[in-house]
């Protein structure tokens, strides 16, 4: 049986799935569940000065029949007094010791930082995480993101902290910012012990085309809010990747940005997180997902014989390289499995429009064929390919060739100019611009078209000629 | 304890004969067209006899464009929600989705058809509207899915249009001869009212053309006449007993069904003489009037019926046992019908023979004979010049549909001997454009 649980900058965890400072961790109540349920860890909702919200606060963005690939708010942090979030942590921390319940805090004096790192601490926080990443409401007041978008402030407040904290200090990060290795390094050095990434985006999620307002509707108008949900993962792999690689950062990662499963979460893992933080799937599918998530760790880790978390952390990230480093002699081409495919041709026009018209048709079937001389295995034939396994991208080279663009540049051996015999595309294949005109639109055209002949007169093509 | 109990309401009546095809809601709607892959030169539109852009008007479904849904419908089928309900499109459009190659459910494309256009039908949201008029008439001989096809078609183009239909309702077998359990009478006929309220070509009901007078007024009074007339009654045996009481054609036998719902009276123990998609409506509808056996004999073997495999299995699902290789040979009763002697067949070298001494009395109180459908020959020979191929079809050119005396054009049963009711709307479009043509030219 792996162990899952984990020591993140000091803070003990009996697993690595921790709840984020959201609305699933606004009460005692709502924590003390999640913890029956099996979560390891929850970061409380920010705490502050309280603040006062709107009503409509969430917007999501659906994609076909699945609802909520993304999602955004327009809360801001705890809108409840600090001393009854205080008295709860205490609480929680009473019947659950060897969880980790770590304060989120966000306010703006010296001072005002001083009293609320003590506060907590007192509490019973095993540790703390400062939220310079709100990017809506709270950056207004020149706090969250505000601050995460200006390294030097950042570094001053972090070391504000760390003049009272006892704890461990959590610096979460805006992903609202060119370069997240920036406030990154800035964490370090001011003394920060972890940092948390990403927090959300700054976002409009969507517009009401009737009412011709932003998503979520107050009253009539809207404003920018932040952007979560599975479909930002990939932003948050990439900055987690940044992070973890950058040698002047160095500290240990808690991964957020959309995780929902146990796979998102080993990716964030595999790429540096050492803990992960999940929101909307538990706002979305309740405490309950956590049973999910643990299983499927526990199993890829069994399967892949590691014992610890620790055995993974960033096992990805010697493969993360910059594109000068990939192989040009690599080559992979699409190979179309016939006893797979159904005929949609989806690859044949994805190919055709989308890429290197390296698919043909073929007289008497509808199996698309590979046309290998122009195939640059760019692999989008078989993304759009709806039945597994049925196109595959076989490596065509022999693997003794290693040539970089690095190595290539070094040997002089790039292109240069405008024209230069050395395009990487030089003697590739392309239709001649004309042949497009026309073609196959016996095939494009709407359904009325076909039956009634090609070209199908319209019923106002008719009354014209008249 | 048969299957149904006799309907004695018209509530029991529509559980009985519950839609096979039921109306989808918004979130099955969404579900369903979010499994749409989007071929590329989709089989689906090339499957369908009037050519649907299938895959557009699910991506309009999906993306909320209702009403553009059922507009790409209904450019190219005006029957549109009768289409979705009553096509086979198990042999049609969802036989020749992809998915089937992966053994994953086709889309089903008839209901996200009928969700579309009951949508704009209700809702009562116009799409047409007559051309301009260009001050020529055309006569439609019967007003169903072929007469009003082409009036739309032609209104369209700027024609006149006169229907002239025998009975009192618009959309011939869609209302009269399809199954109850595959559309309502009610939506049948809002959607004849919804293309008439756009197109506003006039119907004269209970208005028969049956006379060579009849057609010599239509031929002075029009430029053009259109004859979507169908088929007629269903064909005699020439059995010994076929009159008795209750031995009925399955073409009247379903019509007063439509008409009469639960108030038909049906046996207790029916047989359907037929290996056709009628016969098995027949069947089916008997089994749901709660008669308790329903037998269907077929001269030939199971394998060699005419039905679409995923009718035979509707009718048994609900009851009805198949008799094959048997023919009838006598209508057995006194006054009334009380049973069938069959007699044994075998086939040899492909055809029927009779196995000699084999006879048998099957019993029974009614008797169904679903063995097709008459074609409407004498009438026909009231036009002049007009040609009919060997099976009595008319004979017409396969580009315009104008029979062999150019006034005439045609579509339908009577033009292809019996088909579907999508065949009909298709052919009509292209007999209107025909008719365009011919007229525009002269």
């Amino acid at each position: 049986m792996p162990d899952l649980s984990i020591n993140f900058a000091g803070i003990k965890s009996p697993n690595p799935f921790w709840l984020a400072s959201a609305p699933p961790t606004n009460s005692g109540y709502q924590v003390m569940k999640a913890f029956d349920a099996g979560w390891g860890g929850a970061v409380w909702k920010t705490l502050g000065v309280p603040v006062v919200n709107v009503s409509s606060r969430y917007g999501g963005v659906n994609y076909r029949d699945k609802r909520l690939i993304g999602f955004n708010n327009i809360e801001l942090i705890s809108d409840r007094p600090l001393v009854d979030n205080l008295r709860e942590i205490e609480e929680v921390k009473k019947h659950f010791p060897h969880h980790a319940v770590i304060a989120s805090l966000m306010v703006q004096s010296r001072e005002e930082w001083h009293q609320i790192v003590r506060d907590v601490t007192n509490a019973g926080s095993d540790g703390i995480e400062l939220n310079f990443g709100c990017p809506h409401g709270m950056c207004e007041r020149g706090m969250g993101s505000a601050v995460g978008q200006e390294p030097d402030v950042l570094r001053t407040i972090v070391e504000w902290v760390m003049e009272v904290a006892q704890i461990p200090v959590i610096v979460k990060l805006t992903p609202n910012i060119s370069d997240i290795t920036e406030p990154a390094r800035a964490a370090r050095e001011g003394g920060a012990d972890a940092i948390s990434l990403i927090n959300t985006i700054q976002s409009i999620v969507g517009v009401d085309l009737d009412l011709f307002a932003p998503y979520p509707i107050v009253d009539g108008k809207g404003t920018n809010g932040g952007y979560c949900g599975p479909a930002v993962k990939p932003i948050a792999l990439n900055m987690v990747k940044n992070c973890a690689q950058d040698p002047h950062v160095q500290l240990p990662i808690s991964g957020i940005g959309g995780i929902e499963n146990w796979r998102d979460a080993v990716e964030h893992i595999l790429l540096g997180a050492s803990s992960v933080q999940i929101c909307t799937a538990a706002m979305h599918f309740g405490f309950g997902i956590i049973r999910e998530m643990t299983a499927g760790l526990e199993q890829y880790m069994t399967d892949k014989g590691f014992h610890t978390i620790y055995d993974m952390v960033g096992k990805a990230l010697p493969n993360v390289k910059h594109w000068e480093d990939l192989n040009l002699k690599y080559k992979v081409t699409a190979n179309i499995h016939e006893d797979k495919c159904i005929g949609c041709q989806l690859c044949y026009t994805a190919c055709e429009d989308g890429a290197h018209q390296a698919i043909a048709l073929r007289e008497g079937t509808r199996v698309p064929e590979i046309i290998e001389e122009n195939c640059v295995g760019c692999n989008l034939c078989s993304l759009v390919c709806p039945v597994e396994n049925c196109i595959t991208m076989d490596r065509t080279d022999d693997g003794t060739e290693h040539l970089t663009w690095k190595e290539r540049t070094l040997a002089g051996t790039i292109p240069t100019d405008f024209n230069d015999e050395r395009a990487g595309g030089l003697h590739h294949w392309v239709p001649e611009p004309t042949a497009a005109l026309g073609k196959e639109k016996h095939k494009t055209l709407p359904g009325k078209a076909r039956q009634l002949g090609h070209p199908a007169p319209t019923i106002t093509d008719l009354l014209r000629k008249e | 304890m048969a299957e149904f109990m006799p309907p004695s309401s018209e509530q029991e009546f529509h559980a009985n004969f519950a839609q096979l095809k039921p109306r989808m809601n918004n979130t099955e709607a969404l579900y369903e067209s979010s499994r749409c892959l989007f071929c590329f030169d989709a089989p689906c539109i090339k499957a369908c006899p009037t050519g649907i852009d299938i895959p557009q008007f699910i991506r309009q479904i999906n993306t909320g464009n209702v009403t553009g849904a059922a507009l790409t419908i209904y450019e190219a089928n005006y029957f549109g929600n009768a289409c979705g309900k009553v096509c086979p499109t198990e042999v049609l459009c969802e036989g020749a989705c992809v998915y089937n190659l992966q053994e994953v459910k086709p889309i089903e494309i008839g209901r996200l058809q009928s969700f579309a256009t009951r949508q704009v039908i209700e809702s009562h949201k116009y799409l047409f509207e007559p051309g301009q008029a260009n001050g020529r008439k055309v006569a439609i001989i019967g007003a169903g899915p072929a007469g009003i096809s082409c009036a739309c078609e032609l209104r369209a183009l700027g024609y006149e249009v006169d229907i002239f239909e025998a009975k009192s309702q618009p959309s011939g077998l869609t209302v009269h001869g399809v199954a109850p359990y595959k559309i309502t009478n009610e939506e049948v006929l809002a959607e004849m009212e919804y293309l008439q309220t756009q197109f506003g070509y006039r119907v004269q009901y209970n208005s028969p053309i049956c006379s060579r007078p009849d057609l010599l007024a239509l031929e002075e009074a029009y430029d053009a006449i259109f004859l979507g007339i169908g088929l007629g009654k269903t064909n005699a045996l020439l059995l010994p007993g076929e009159e008795r009481e209750n031995c009925v054609g399955a073409v009247e036998f379903i019509e007063q069904l439509r008409r009469e719902h639960h108030q038909i009276l049906v046996g207790r123990k029916v047989i359907v003489l037929g290996g056709g998609n009628t016969a098995m409506d027949a069947a089916s509808e008997s089994a749901r009037l709660g008669a308790e056996d329903v037998i269907l004999a077929y001269r030939r073997s199971k394998e060699d019926m005419g039905a679409y495999d995923f009718e035979y299995d509707l009718a048994k699902s609900v009851g009805v046992k198949g008799l094959f290789n048997v023919a009838p040979v006598e209508i057995v009763g006194n006054g009334r019908v009380e049973g069938v002697k069959f007699i044994r067949t075998a086939t040899v070298d492909g055809q029927v023979q009779a196995v000699p001494g084999s006879e048998f009395v099957e019993p029974c109180d009614m008797v169904i004979k679903a063995t097709g459908q008459a074609k409407q020959t004498t009438f026909l020979s009231l036009i002049l010049g007009l040609q009919l191929d060997s099976k009595g079809r008319i004979v017409a050119d396969t580009h315009t549909y104008q029979t062999t005396n150019p006034q005439y054009f045609a579509s339908g049963d009577a033009l292809n001997g019996g088909a579907e009711v999508v065949n009909a709307a298709a052919e009509a479009k292209v007999a209107a454009r025909g008719i365009h043509h011919y007229l525009s030219a002269r």
